[in-house]
Formats: structure tokens, sequence, C-alpha cells
């Protein structure tokens, strides 16, 4: 299939996903069991990732500024940056998208070989939206506390590292982090977040909705799901930071 | 009553379905028997939407589905109950949350009456010990009942049975059949089975259609079935040996 074909398959399905649900109330219901199964369950992993990465982020920048010229509020500064900036949306949704995507292509790829989706078109379900919408609604919602829980604990795990080896002392790290602070960078980093998170579930919807034959092809499609939404995230974030940055 | 009009089927260069006409009954167990590979699933397909036929009609009691718009088309499948050969209920719900699911999506009903439903149907299959069970915890024909509960919970028209007992031993398939037979004549439904089973097609066959490479070869009652000199249809009943030692020649 060639690119346009997938393309044109992939809005036909979006188009179908924002469909009005049947059951409100029931709609609520599936939203919150996929914040806790997209967001909250996600909080663990984002949490270890971005302490560590904190602080390898201060180690690499304390050895790269050794120079006496260099202020030292400069090592908070730039990890702050590289943080809010691109390890926390964009980095941390690279993480997400191997653990949700596969989770959601192979959910609903198991659906469709196992006939749930012909169960649910065959009652008048429009299973797109059904399967598709909660999970979307559920990962806009959650991606922001996300990538916010990420950026506070990156930076925290930075500062631990820049006490414990004694690589800044703490009352210059910390005035890095507040020196020449621009708002608008974490409205940047949210309207990135937003978008890979859009990426995420509808590209792993796509290859789990899409799935045919048995448990190997479920595997397949979870693993093109992981894939071609981790390459969507590297190609958006590159569009995005021209568009809004440059 | 549901009318087959001349539908035809392929898929790229291969035909499915050739010109088939057949009339289903109401109030009847429709069988639609044949081959492995002959189109009998293709054509149930095209009868519920799941796919769409190249030409011909399909008729819900005079209203043409083939050619209705998303709506009314949702409106004709909410009349429609459909046993999966898989079975195919949500396994993430139980047995009373499967059941409950398309009163909560499309009756008027108030949760305390959507329960007392759920649970008649449930208790009508016999399955009211698994209320709480997921489907991974029962067995295979507790599936096919569940599923039997699930299709008839917002009183259909029409049920449609795809392989109703393939996996299970030949007791439980029984069971089904007969659970099949009995909702059909209770409802006064439009029952439509497409199976392989030779049991099921001697006891409960009020109308049996044969599909052989894609053609309807064959129709009548199980009454003419044994006896039939079509020979397609003879070889296909009388492929095993405890069937070919009953042929009426061997008699």
């Amino acid at each position: 299939m060639n690119f346009f074909t997938l393309l044109g398959k992939y809005i036909l399905l979006m188009r179908r996903s924002f469909g009005r649900p049947l059951n409100h109330r029931y709609f609520l219901r599936q939203v919150i069991n996929e914040i806790s199964s997209i967001g909250m369950s996600s909080i663990g992993i984002v949490f270890i990732i971005s302490a560590f990465m904190g602080a390898v982020l201060v180690i690499q920048a304390g050895y790269n500024m050794e120079n006496p010229l260099i202020p030292a509020f400069t090592l908070g500064y730039g990890v702050r940056e590289s943080i809010i900036l691109e390890f926390s949306p964009t980095i941390v949704s690279l993480i997400l998208a191997g653990k949700i995507g596969s989770s959601v292509a192979s959910q609903i790829g198991t659906m469709r070989v196992t006939e749930q989706i012909d169960a649910l078109e065959i009652m008048g379900v429009n299973s797109a939206s059904f399967l598709i919408l909660p999970k979307i609604t559920a990962a806009l919602f959650s991606f922001p506390f996300l990538i916010a829980i990420s950026m506070m604990v990156g930076m925290g795990g930075g500062f631990a590292a820049a006490v414990i080896w004694d690589i800044a002392s703490a009352t210059d790290f910390i005035a890095g982090l507040h020196y020449y602070f621009v708002p608008f960078e974490i409205v940047y980093a949210m309207i990135k977040s937003l978008a890979f998170a859009f990426i995420i579930v509808t590209v792993s919807s796509f290859y789990g909705y899409y799935a045919q034959g048995g448990a190997e092809d479920v595997g397949r499609a979870s693993t093109r799901a992981v894939v071609y939404s981790s390459i969507a995230i590297l190609l958006t974030n590159l569009f995005l930071t021209k568009i809004i940055l440059g | 009553m549901i009318e087959v009009r001349s539908i035809n089927k392929a898929f790229e260069d291969k035909q499915v379905l050739f010109d088939i006409n057949i009339n289903f009954e109401k109030g009847k167990k429709n069988l639609i028997i044949g081959q492995s590979g002959s189109g009998k699933t293709v054509l149930i397909k095209c009868m519920v939407g799941l796919l769409e036929p190249d030409s011909g009609s399909i008729f819900f009691d005079g209203r043409d589905f083939t050619h209705m718009d998303t709506p009314e088309r949702k409106g004709v499948r909410q009349e429609i109950g459909m046993l999966f050969q898989g079975s195919a209920l949500f396994d993430t719900m139980s047995v009373e949350e499967n059941v409950l699911f398309p009163l909560q999506m499309f009756s008027n009903m108030t949760p305390a009456e959507q329960k007392e439903r759920a649970d008649f149907c449930i208790e009508r299959v016999g399955l009211i010990d698994a209320l709480n069970q997921l489907p991974s915890e029962i067995s295979g024909g507790m599936q096919k009942r569940a599923a039997i509960a699930r299709a008839i919970a917002l009183n259909p028209k029409y049920l449609f049975c795809d392989e109703p007992n393939s996996g299970l031993d030949p007791k439980t398939g029984v069971v089904i059949d007969h659970l099949i037979a009995e909702i059909t004549e209770e409802y006064q439904i439009t029952t439509i089975i497409n199976t392989h089973d030779m049991n099921s097609v001697i006891e409960h066959g009020d109308r049996i259609s044969f599909i052989n490479k894609g053609h309807l070869w064959w129709q009548g009652d199980k009454s003419e079935f044994l006896s039939t000199d079509n020979p397609e249809l003879n070889n296909f009943i009388y492929a095993t040996e405890i069937l070919k030692r009953i042929h009426p020649k061997n008699l």
C-alpha cells in the first residue's frame, strides 16, 4: 500500500473516530479508564526516566563547562532549557510511543482479529469512535500532566546530581533555573506534547484497527505502530519547532 | 423475512459469490451449508453489512438494506443479533456487562431495567451462575451461550449464527442448537445459521441452502435433504463414514 493510500485510510478513520458518542455517560467512563491506563500507569516510567536523564544532563553539562569564564548559574539555565524545550516533550513522548503505542495497537488489533470490532459494527455502534475517541481524549488530557511532571522531576534530578557530586552549588543551580525564564517555552512544550499525544494514539489505533490475521499480525501491527508513531513524532517535532520558534 | 437478490461479490480478481438469490423465512431456522471456502461466511457478512456486495440487494422485511444511508442502516442493525464463530465477547467485560452493553447503548431503559433484562437473557441461556465471570474464565460452550444472551438482549427480529457449534464437543453443540431453535420459535425471529454440522442440518434445518463454489447449488427442507439426487450435495452430506452408512442406498 503506497503512502497516499495509507494517509487517505488514516484520514477516513479519523473522520469516523470523531463521531458523536452514543452514550455520553458510558463515554465518560471509558475516558476515565483510559486516563488510568494511558496517563496514570505512565507516571512511574516518566518519573524514573526524567530523574535519571536530568542527572545525566547535569553531569555531562558540568563536564563541558569547566571554563571559569562561564558563569556558575549557566549549568542550571542550560539544563532547564534542554528539559523544557526538548527532553521532556520529545524524548518522553518517544518513550511513551513505545509503551502506549504498542498497548493501544495490540488491544485494538486483538479486538479486530477476534471479531469484537465486527460485533460492535453489527450492533450499530461506530466502532472507530467507540474505541479510538476515548483514547484520544484521555491522551490529550494526560500528556500535558506527564510532560509537566517530567519537567519538574528532570530538573529535580539535575539539582540532586549537581549538589551530590558538587558540580554546582544549590544556589547557583537554582539561580540558573530562574535565569531569563520565558513562560512561552512552556506553552511551546505543551503544544508539542498535545501533538505527540494525538500522533501516538491515532497512529497506533490505525495499525490496530486494520490488523488482519492472527497473533503474529497483531504483533506486527504493534511494531509498526511504535515505529511509525516515532517517525511521525520526529517529523512533527521538526516542523513545529520551525513554525513556533524558527 | 430476508430476501437476497442477485448478490455478487469478488475480492480483486477472485469471484466469491455468483448471483445468489435466497429467501429466509420468519420464525424458521434457515441454514446455509457448504464446504469451507464456498462463500457462506462472505454471504452472511454481505447480509449484515460487514462487506459490501458488488451488485444485488438485500431486503429486511421489504427494506433495501444495501442501498440505505448510514443512519437507516444503524436502525436495521439494531434489529440484528449475531452469534460469531469465536463468540466475539468483549474480553474486558464480564458476562453480565457483555449482555448489558447493547442495552446501555441503544435502549431507553433505566439502569435497573437494563440489569433486569440482561439477567433475564442470561438466565434464559442458563448462565446465571457466571454473571460476573470474564469470557476467558468460562468454557467455549458457555461463551457461545453468553453471546446468544447478548444477541437477544434487544429482542432482535433477525438472528445470524456463523458456525454456532464449531469448536464445541457434540453434546454442547446440540445444547447450542436447541437453544437457537427454542429462541427462534419463542420470539418468531428470522434465523440464519451458517454451518457444516450435519446433526444441526438434519435436526434443525427448516430451510436449507447449499452453497457450492460461490453458487446457490440446492435449496430445500430437511425431508428432501437426505434423499437428494444432487451429486455435489450428496458428496458433501455423505463425506464422513458414519453418514455414508445411513445413505438410503446402503440401508
